[in-house]
């Protein structure tokens, strides 16, 4: 029953092609940026004597204003984005869930946490993330939840309206004649529906919360100007673009190429996830 | 065997029209008004009534998918009707629904063989081969081949689905099937063979049915007795042969004349009746039939009638056709429920 094997992949590729090329690009991109110590230089080693060099065998995006290692400061960049992007759209995804789901089957808790969902939505997300950072104060964990409660309401309310659906079905009613309890019902014919939607929503959060990160290191008020990111690096270069492009493309195309991958997975699990185009072997 | 199987004992439902926190009083859809009747062991009871009478709505009473607002359901005496979720539980076993809508009610995601071994699932656990076997067992039971364990719904005909319904439906032997409109989604040639497949089922196992349907040719098929429903209520019922044969109750007379036949020689009725059923949300007064009854009189329009049991055996709510003695005649209900026993 449905156990993929070695021989399946190039069928599958063929017949999910945004799924490989999303995945298999957002994959080389986390194994690059693990992989960060054992080929990239130091990001954050200052070198006032080779500030904004062009391009060489030494530096192969040149270097900063502070004489910094552009191409090293962009591969581990993209631990703090992806990190940030995959851990913040896991949390908002999960809270989502949980609450999409109660509020699916509990009248009193939908409309109580429903409303508060509608007045946190309303609230730019920008603005609510810079909001509770300047609560706590800088730092990755707070960064992670300040990105994922804003995105939240999206995912519970998508989460919801499923469950909603779903629990409407004859084959939902079916499974309670049967005999079924709730928490079967739920994790057996209720929660499986939500998977694909939550996996497209996931993506779209994810997407959407590695910009975030950017914007708000880009602001100044994200990862602590040390570690070194997308968004800051972009903030920080943007005053020597006509010298340097290169600091600001580098660090500009990752995080476009990142969205994109992201995206692209996105879609393409709505394609395979949806039961009509399923098919066995 | 003492007493019937299941007693339905005025059962109603009503369900309100939005919440009513700040209204002091809410509309409400009367969607079953005081209806009652039994169900012996290895008897077909057919409830027949036009789109939105109710009768689905019997069925989900009769399993608790929706709570009543009164009367009591009883399985072999016990009241499942007043019953906690725990203690319901149980009593799950002893009776279970097939759908109307074989496509809808099997989940797609789910095979076959997890489909119908399911139900015992909730009650015991299997082990593998237990799984297997049972899978295997009840699939050959509905006629369909073991080989069928792994498919999913979308890979099975219309037909195939509703035997798997019907198989989920066996699998935890249960005294009473509620089939609504269970064959009403399948074309004919398919129907008739899920129809000799429920009465061979009756036959071999002893298995109730509470049959609901639209369709007269399949009730007459498969029925012994036959509750007509009119929004809400039921009006008329009645042993089979004698319901066909001669419908007492006005609406019973004119659901059989719009029923085809095919059967050139049979005289049919001529009853004219014209209009749609009024709205459960605020039925007419008295007979609710009376708005498009022919023989309606003053009485109609006034009274309830209430259900009078005749001589051949059936019980049947009318002024005109079967009026009620009128000396010391007691509450609706009860003499309705001693003719229920007295002719089940």
């Amino acid at each position: 029953m449905g156990r993929l094997q070695l021989s399946d992949l190039p069928r599958l590729a063929r017949r999910y092609p945004l799924v490989f090329i999303g995945g298999g690009l957002l994959t080389l991109l986390i194994i690059l940026a693990l992989a960060a110590p054992l080929y990239a230089g130091d990001p954050v080693n200052i070198n006032p004597f080779k500030r904004l060099q062009p391009p060489s065998a030494e530096m192969w995006f040149g270097s900063d204003n502070l004489g910094r290692d552009v191409f090293a400061r962009t591969i581990f960049g993209a631990r703090i984005s992806l990190m940030v992007g995959l851990l913040s759209a896991a949390c908002a995804a999960l809270a989502g869930l949980l609450i999409g789901v109660i509020a699916g089957y509990s009248r009193s808790f939908d409309n109580v946490v429903m409303r508060i969902m509608d007045g946190l939505m309303s609230i730019p997300t920008i603005l609510l993330a810079i909001a509770l950072i300047s609560l706590t104060g800088p730092g990755i964990g707070i960064l992670i939840v300040a990105i994922a409660i804003p995105e939240t309401p999206a995912v519970a309310r998508l989460v919801r309206s499923v469950v909603l659906g779903v629990r409407q079905r004859p084959y939902v009613e079916a499974a309670l004649c049967g005999g079924a309890r709730l928490p079967k019902v739920l994790w057996r014919h209720i929660l499986p529906s939500t998977v694909p939607a939550l996996m497209v929503q996931g993506a779209t959060v994810c997407a959407s919360a590695i910009l975030t990160e950017a914007g708000l290191s880009f602001l100044g008020v994200g990862v602590p100007p040390e570690i070194p990111s997308w968004g800051n690096m972009i903030a920080s270069s943007r005053l020597y673009l006509a010298i340097a492009p290169l600091t600001i493309f580098a660090p500009g195309i990752c995080l476009a190429v990142t969205v994109l991958a992201v995206n692209l997975l996105g879609d393409g699990l709505r394609d395979m996830f949806d039961p009509r185009s399923k098919r066995r072997r | 065997m003492n007493g019937p199987l299941l007693k339905v004992e005025n059962l109603t439902k009503h369900y309100p029209l939005g919440s009513g926190i700040f209204k002091k009083s809410i509309p409400v859809i009367r969607a079953v008004e005081d209806v009652s009747f039994s169900v012996e062991a290895g008897e077909t009871l057919c409830i027949v009534g036009e789109s939105g009478c109710g009768k689905s709505t019997v069925a989900r009473l009769l399993m608790r998918l929706v709570e009543p607002t009164a009367g009591r359901v009883l399985i072999d005496g016990t009241d499942i009707a007043g019953l906690k979720k725990d203690a319901l539980h149980a009593w799950r076993r002893r009776m279970q629904m097939v759908f109307q809508d074989p496509y809808s009610s099997l989940n797609p995601r789910l095979t076959a063989a997890q489909i119908i071994t399911e139900p015992v699932e909730n009650f015991e656990r299997l082990g593998r081969n237990q799984r297997q076997a049972l899978a295997a067992d009840l699939l050959r039971k509905v006629g369909m081949s073991p080989e069928m364990t792994h498919r999913l719904p979308s890979e099975l005909s219309g037909g195939q689905r509703q035997r798997l319904g019907i198989a989920r439906a066996l699998s935890l032997n249960p005294s009473l099937i509620i089939a609504d409109e269970a064959v009403s989604a399948l074309d004919v040639s398919v129907q008739a063979q899920i129809l000799n497949l429920l009465l061979d089922l009756q036959q071999q196992m002893g298995i109730a049915f509470v049959f609901i349907s639209h369709d007269l040719g399949v009730v007459e098929h498969i029925g012994h007795r036959v509750a007509v429903m009119y929004l809400g209520r039921i009006v008329e019922l009645a042993p089979c042969e004698a319901l066909f044969a001669k419908p007492v109750h006005p609406y019973t007379e004119a659901l059989l004349a719009a029923a085809p036949v095919p059967d050139p020689t049979r005289i049919r009725l001529q009853v004219p009746v014209d209009g749609e059923m009024p709205s459960p949300i605020n039925p007419p007064n008295g007979c609710a039939f009376h708005p498009r009854c022919p023989l309606a009189v003053e009485r109609c329009r006034i009274e309830v009638p209430p259900l009078v049991p005749m001589a051949d055996g059936r019980i049947v709510a009318c002024h005109v056709r079967a009026p009620a003695t009128e000396l010391s005649a007691p509450p609706i209900a009860n003499r309705a429920l001693a003719q229920i026993d007295s002719i089940s």
